[in-house]
């Protein structure tokens, strides 16, 4: 060696008397082999019983018996039905009418179960109400199933029998006799569990009900209340509106309770010319910001003022740019007229009050306030004060029923400790959650796919939710229970029943509403309401205005606007593998909440977000911090969109009660939820370390290309289609002939004139976005979870996945433009520089979706180069994949141009590496029969749902008669409330799907290849227009 | 598993024996049968004098069988009371009056009447007007028959009963050349032995044979030979290797012994029974299905016991019997008591037809759409006292049944335009299923 530089190893090597350094120079292992406890001694060797021949005795006899045992097919038994119920056939699914109701989500389904057990939720066709079905709900049945749910009544940590518990909460109630208890329930909308606790509470009269929404649409309660007198939501009827414009709501994801897309869908798509036009301002990027025709970003303070601009009040004070954007979209709600509508998500009574009195005064035909949404109740200001009693000790008991509040109340520290001091605890939980863990009662609920219950979600329509299979724990409902303690001998089966038949029914068969799920009524049945508390309701200086008042200009403050994620939601669910996995619409991230922040204010912060070298993307850190209130280590994510000045956080991570490990996922963000209020002034500072996403798109844009090809509606009406959606043209005999040409193929057809020929037909125009197809893809064909590890390695087997592209430039349509006009390398329109730019989306970037699945080409780049004949074609247009032939060659995933084919790298089922429903045999309850597990090695697909195709054909074949045109479904098409996706025969030259096929926006992903995939888009329009 | 691959091997060594047997015991039998049939004959005229008293026995049993025996057995209580000696216990004309309409009776407030029916649950007898009272008293007449003594000898011993047959008559000729080949060789070596001996004895001398270079030395050093008696021998390695390999996971034949021995020969074959009568959700559904015990219990409620007619030599009526309570015991059914217990323990089937879970296979597609007897596939389940698995139920076997069969679209409205269409463009009548896409991979495994 040329020098004498002395290296080191490690920090210890430089002490010179260092025994660890000497110990590791001297031996080769740290401790000693303890080789001599079996070899060193010679006595005990020969004392051993197992001789040398022995041991190859063994070895010899294991190997045999294991290959004998390879060579024996297992037995297999199989146990019929003792006494099989009439209504289950093996083999044939069941479809029950139910309702979700979890305080949250709120919705009618049709549960199809099979042998009794629930494995999918479909929408409820029937229903008009419907289209709450969000991807929540179709993940809901693994919910059922979840391992971590409570199996039985609970008192002071021990299990008991109901009886038991009965006796001991008799006992409590009479010690608690006079103490102040309040009963803090979620939101029930239920005609029959109001008036249940309308009789708990009058026998025990020191109880007091108050109604808790994790969270909060208290302010705009608030407003309706004071205008209209009922406690309940304005409903909007987006498919009516001309012009949408809204001030920071997201009515496209949870605003209000969600639900709007499916109408909101219907007046986005062009018919005779005309769609409906979206302004958008607001600070998060949202589904409803994405969906915008113009989205301006603004922080909340700002949106106050727009929303005080837009009713009337002067624009003074805003930047010019959004100062302009909003006298246009004044000028546009005023030229709609009735077919306007305003809508807001401030969390501001004011404000709220605000838009309800424009939209009256407008008309609006879009609001109805005759038949209002009942699906929130909770009143912030009673809430706080049962938050403030209990950490006071003025409230002496505290029952909870399906709420958490020890997770989510905002100042939950002190809320935690008191309410283990208080004199009674009792919680209703379907889990042992932050609250029932430290509750002295537990009572374990069931889910409500085991449960009865009624809901009236809209004034005048009634839903019922019914049990679809029998309790699997000893469960038992919060309704029952209080029949129990009200000396009701009745079952709430009868109780319900009995409203039902006085007042809601008027006449009508009971029957018919339990097959269809729900029944539309003019009955006026009594609702509890949380009671008004006027004195709060002084609209002009709202306590809870929060961070709205002032705007946090001042330093290293940003204005926080906190969120629920499509995914998650509230976190109810938080447990439910396939919606941690789920990727965010808008951000792609999966397994994770995070703070989104404004590229420009990142950069300030000096937080990054970098890709690494196997694709995955890291991020930094912040803390965050309110008014003594820190939440640490906050992953930040860089957010094309997000206004300068504001932050957001999602709701619904960081919970560890109850959660599987894998599952205990990003942070809580309730700490920050100061007086229910979902803005916040908060300042960030930045800490070491580095985040892991699991983000699953990395490319954010499209570099100009048409993968998503749009246009604006005055093109879309004025231009030649030949201008905007035109075939790809190449080149044979130095002539431009059109791709789908015969003479262009390189392939034999299949005649594919008989029979049946299905297409999937996706409207870019109708698809917000909001996921609902992905989860229903996952439990009709068995997806498996792989989780976060495997997800950042790009391992996700979703077989739907839904793209979502930013744009570089002012529009999609601009960046395809300047990709156009590249020429030479270097210079202005250099591609060098240029394709950079069109790789970074900008600050306000147009943001389109795109759901790409197998694309079922009739000219399949994979199945040529499968060396086994794994995947085929058939002739009714479905690519197919035999799993069971497949050698894992992984050439056909190399040879797809949609990238949608995805391997098994391991064995995802029956395999703690993977511990996730399938690991475990309740999990594994919800897998569907019809489709077979895949196993490790083989590559799986989108079949274009062909167990669901076959089944409809061969329905068809045994009733004898035609298949209609309504009945091909996919998992997705069916999942799937904006009709955005249709699928159909197109040899039925009367189905819609041939309708959409033969539209003039149609058109067919990466066409130029010459794929002919089964699968077609229609062009996204955009109303650009402006007054 | 069970593998049975060389059943014939065995089944043919017992032939033979069999065959030994019989060519010796055949006479024997033939005489002792005939004297069995002798006492059985006598027994029955015995009998028939005897019950002259009160009406015709034979018309009053095929009377019983026709209108009572749902209900009612001589010996047993069913759904109503036991019948024999009924005619001792009740007064005649009640008797005739009850028969007649015992719900009538019942709402008068006739107390005997009101008694029994509360005692039977409050099952209401059907009335039959339509009995005279000499039908009455014939079947008056059969329940008063004494209970007969059981016969007991009446099956004869001895495996004569499946020694019957072509593959016997065959098996006892070969068997016989067998034997002669054998003394054949055996003679032949005995006579050159003394023919050697003989030649010794005369001083006849054989010239001494040159040693020559042995035959399998010979073979090594011809290379030619050595090499294409290898290519041979590894061919026929191969062939052989490769024919036991695709017989594993073949389960053809597989036979299990099962928790309950349910005999279909006793219920398709000799009764009759529908297969889809217990099989169901063939016609509906992808799968045949089990039935439920409750299914059994239909037919099984009343039938406690076989026929001892049913009986063969090799399961007697007793074993029968003690199966059907295995039934009972399972659906928890109180036989003394006539009604459920509650106590259900279900049966562990072991499945016979395996099919891989990445093959789907639809049973009302075959069964209902397409038309084929269940037999097509699971063989002659009639005249199986054991259920076996009767096709290999490969890959294979599939398709060459979809290239085979045509698709049966006459009547069939779905198929209707389809067929029309077919007709136009290629002028064909019939298709097969194969035509119809059904050797496309997605049509069976997703």
């Amino acid at each position: 060696m040329a020098s004498n530089k002395k290296y080191w190893k490690s920090v210890e090597e430089l002490n010179e008397n260092s025994s660890v350094v000497k110990t590791l120079q001297e031996n080769e292992f740290v401790e000693e082999i303890p080789t001599d406890d079996f070899l060193g001694n010679k006595e005990t060797l020969e004392a051993s019983s197992t001789t040398r021949r022995d041991f190859l005795k063994y070895v010899g006899f294991t190997t045999a018996a294991a290959s004998l045992a390879a060579c024996e097919g297992p037995v297999v038994k199989s146990i019929p039905y003792v006494v099989a119920p009439d209504e289950i056939v093996p083999g044939v699914a069941n479809f029950y009418a139910t309702t979700i109701a979890d305080g949250f989500d709120f919705a009618n389904v049709l549960v199809k179960t099979r042998e009794g057990r629930p494995i999918k939720i479909e929408r409820n066709d029937l229903s008009k109400y419907g289209d709450g079905v969000n991807a929540r709900v179709h993940a809901s049945v693994l919910s059922l199933y979840d391992s971590n749910r409570l199996t039985a009544p609970m008192v002071n940590g021990e299990e008991v029998s109901w009886s038991d518990f009965d006796a001991s909460m008799a006992q409590k109630m009479n010690e608690m006799g006079g103490k102040d208890i309040v009963l803090l329930t979620q939101t029930f909308a239920s005609p029959s569990t109001s008036k249940l606790i309308k009789e708990f509470t009058s026998k025990y009269p020191n109880v007091r009900h108050v109604v808790y929404d994790t969270v909060s649409s208290s302010e705009a309660l608030d407003a309706f209340q004071s205008k209209y007198g009922s406690r309940a939501l304005a409903d909007y009827d987006f498919s009516k509106a001309e012009v949408i414009v809204s001030v920071g709501a997201d009515f496209l994801g949870d605003w209000q309770g969600g639900g709007y897309d499916g109408g909101y869908a219907k007046g986005r798509v062009p018919k005779n010319g005309k769609m409906s036009r979206h302004v958008q301002f607001e600070s998060n990027m949202s589904l409803s910001g994405a969906n915008a025709d113009k989205r301006v970003p603004v922080t909340p303070s700002q949106q106050l003022q727009i929303l005080k601009a837009l009713t009337g009040g002067s624009a003074s004070g805003l930047p010019d740019n959004i100062a302009d954007a909003v006298s246009k979209a004044k000028a546009q709600l005023n030229k709609a007229g009735s077919k306007g509508v305003l809508v807001t998500g401030l969390p501001n009574v004011a404000a709220q009050k605000m838009v309800l009195d424009f939209n009256e005064s407008k008309g609006s035909v879009v609001m109805d306030t005759a038949k209002p949404k009942m699906t929130r109740k909770g009143n912030t200001a009673e809430v706080m004060r049962v938050l403030n009693g209990v950490v006071s000790g003025s409230v002496k008991g505290l029952i909870t029923v399906g709420v958490d509040p020890v997770y989510s109340f905002p100042n939950n520290e002190a809320f935690k400790e008191a309410y283990q001091k208080l004199d009674m605890s009792l919680a209703f939980s379907i889990k042992e959650d932050a609250t029932a863990s430290l509750a002295q009662m537990v009572a374990a609920t069931p889910h409500y796919l085991e449960s009865w219950g009624d809901v009236q979600m809209k004034k005048g329509n009634f839903s019922l939710m019914q049990p679809t299979i029998r309790p699997l724990f000893n469960t038992r409902q919060f309704q029952d229970c209080l029949l129990k303690w009200t000396g009701n001998t009745k079952n709430y089966y009868d109780y319900i029943k009995e409203t039902w038949t006085s007042s809601v029914l008027a006449g009508g068969s009971w029957n018919q509403a339990l097959h269809d799920g729900f029944v539309e009524s003019s009955a006026e049945v009594s609702m509890e309401d949380a009671t008004a508390d006027e004195a709060n309701m002084t609209l002009e200086s709202s306590t809870n205005n929060g961070a709205l008042a002032t705007s946090a200009q001042n330093g290293s403050g940003y204005e926080l606007t906190l969120y629920t994620k499509t995914a998650l939601g509230d976190g109810q669910q938080a447990n439910n593998p396939w919606l941690q996995e789920m990727p965010d619409p808008i951000t792609r991230t999966s397994w994770d909440n995070y703070l989104t922040i404004s590229a420009a204010d990142a950069k300030e912060l000096g937080v990054e977000n970098e890709n690494v070298a196997n694709g995955a993307l890291n991020g930094g850190y912040v803390n965050v911090k309110m008014d003594g209130v820190v939440v640490n280590k906050v992953p930040v994510l860089v957010q094309p969109g997000q206004a300068k000045g504001s932050v957001g956080l999602a709701f619904g991570y960081g919970k560890t009660a109850a959660i599987q490990e894998e599952m205990q996922t990003g942070v809580n963000a309730f700490p920050l939820y100061k007086d229910f209020s979902s803005v916040q002034n908060v300042t960030l500072e930045k800490v070491g370390g580095v985040h892991e996403f699991a983000c699953v798109q990395l490319h954010n844009t499209m570099m100009g290309r048409d993968i998503i090809r749009e246009t604006s509606l005055e093109i879309f009406n004025t231009k030649d289609v030949e201008e905007w959606n035109a075939v790809p043209k190449v080149s044979k005999d130095h002539q431009e002939i059109p791709v789908t040409s015969p003479d262009a193929d390189l392939w034999e057809d299949f005649d594919r004139s008989i029979g049946h020929h299905f297409n999937l037909s996706i409207d870019l125009n109708a698809c917000t976005g909001c996921g609902a197809c992905v989860i229903a893809c996952h439990a009709e064909n068995n997806v498996p979870v792989v989780g976060k590890s495997e997800v950042r390695r790009s391992r996700d087997m979703h077989w739907l996945r839904i793209d979502r592209y930013y744009s570089a430039e002012e529009s999609l349509e601009v960046d395809q433009d300047k990709k156009e006009g590249f020429s030479g390398l270097f210079g202005d329109n250099g591609s060098l520089g240029g394709f950079g730019e069109l790789e970074d989306p900008s600050a306000n970037p147009q943001v389109a979706f795109q759901p790409v699945m197998c694309q079922h080409c009739n000219h399949a780049p994979c199945e040529t180069v499968c060396p086994v004949a794994a995947t085929s074609h058939g002739r009714q247009g479905q690519n197919h994949m035999a799993y069971n032939r497949c050698v894992g060659t992984r050439y056909c995933a190399n040879n797809c141009p949609y990238k949608v084919r995805r391997f098994n790298w391991f064995l995802y089922n029956e395999n703690d590496e993977f511990d996730y429903h399938m690991n475990n045999d309740l999990g594994r309850m919800v897998l569907n029969p019809d489709v077979v597990v895949r196993s490790r090695g083989v590559m799986e697909k989108c079949s274009m749902c062909i167990q669901k195709t076959q089944k409809t054909i061969l329905d068809a074949k045994r009733d004898g008669r035609p298949v209609k045109d309504v009945e091909f479904q996919t998992a997705c098409s069916a999942a799937c409330g904006n009709g955005a996706m249709v699928f159909g025969d197109i040899n039925d030259h009367d189905s819609e799907v041939y309708k959409e096929k033969k539209d003039k926006r149609m058109y067919h992903l990466l066409e130029y290849v010459g794929t002919e995939p089964n699968v077609f888009y229609k062009t996204k329009i955009r109303n650009t227009e402006e007054v | 598993m069970k593998k049975v691959n060389y059943r014939n091997l065995s089944s043919f060594l017992s032939f033979l024996l069999l065959a030994m047997l019989l060519t010796f015991s055949n006479s024997v039998l033939a005489q002792e049968e005939a004297a069995a049939n002798d006492t059985t004959a006598t027994a029955s005229s015995e009998a028939a004098p005897a019950d002259g008293a009160g009406g015709d026995v034979a018309a009053g049993e095929s009377l019983f069988k026709a209108n009572c025996a749902a209900c009612h057995k001589l010996d047993r209580k069913s759904t109503g009371p036991a019948l024999r000696g009924v005619a001792d216990k009740y007064d005649r004309d009640w008797l005739y009056e009850w028969i007649k309409d015992s719900q009538a009776m019942i709402k008068s407030g006739d107390p005997q009447a009101v008694k029994l029916f509360e005692e039977y649950n409050n099952s209401v007898m059907t009335a039959f007007p339509q009995l005279s009272n000499t039908d009455i008293d014939n079947i008056l007449a059969y329940t008063s028959q004494p209970k007969p003594e059981p016969t007991v000898a009446q099956v004869p011993d001895g495996g004569e009963s499946t020694g019957s047959g072509d593959g016997v008559s065959n098996n006892i000729v070969l068997g016989a050349l067998a034997l002669v080949f054998l003394l054949l060789v055996v003679m032949l070596f005995l006579v050159t032995n003394t023919l050697k001996k003989i030649a010794a004895a005369n001083g006849v001398d054989y010239p001494e044979k040159e040693p020559r270079t042995p035959i399998w030395k010979a073979f090594v050093q011809n290379q030619f030979l050595v090499l294409v008696t290898s290519v041979f021998l590894l061919l026929t390695a191969g062939y052989f290797m490769y024919g036991y390999m695709m017989q594993i996971g073949v389960d053809q034949g597989y036979a299990p012994v099962q928790p309950i021995h349910f005999s279909h020969k006793i219920h398709a074959g000799d009764n009759q029974v529908d297969c889809n009568f217990c099989h169901s959700s063939a016609r509906k559904s992808k799968t045949s299905g089990i039935p439920s015990l409750n299914v059994c219990m239909n037919c099984h409620k009343n039938i406690a016991e076989v026929a001892p007619e049913t009986a063969t030599e090799e399961y007697s009526k007793e074993f029968y019997d003690a199966e059907i309570q295995k039934l009972y015991e399972a659906v928890g059914w109180d036989v003394d008591e006539q009604a459920y217990t509650g106590e259900e323990k279900p049966v562990k089937w072991v499945r016979i037809h395996n099919l891989p879970d990445f093959a789907y296979f639809n049973h009302s597609q075959h069964v209902t759409v397409a038309g084929i007897a269940c037999q097509e596939c699971h063989g002659p389940v009639e005249e199986f006292e054991i259920m076996k698995q009767h096709s290999p139920l490969t890959m294979g076997w599939c398709i060459n049944c979809h290239r085979d069969t045509n698709v049966r679209m006459e009547g069939n409205e779905y198929y209707e335009k389809i067929h029309e269409e077919l007709a136009k463009k290629y002028g064909v009548e019939k298709v097969t299923a194969a035509q119809m896409g059904g050797l496309e991979c997605g049509k069976c495994h997703y």
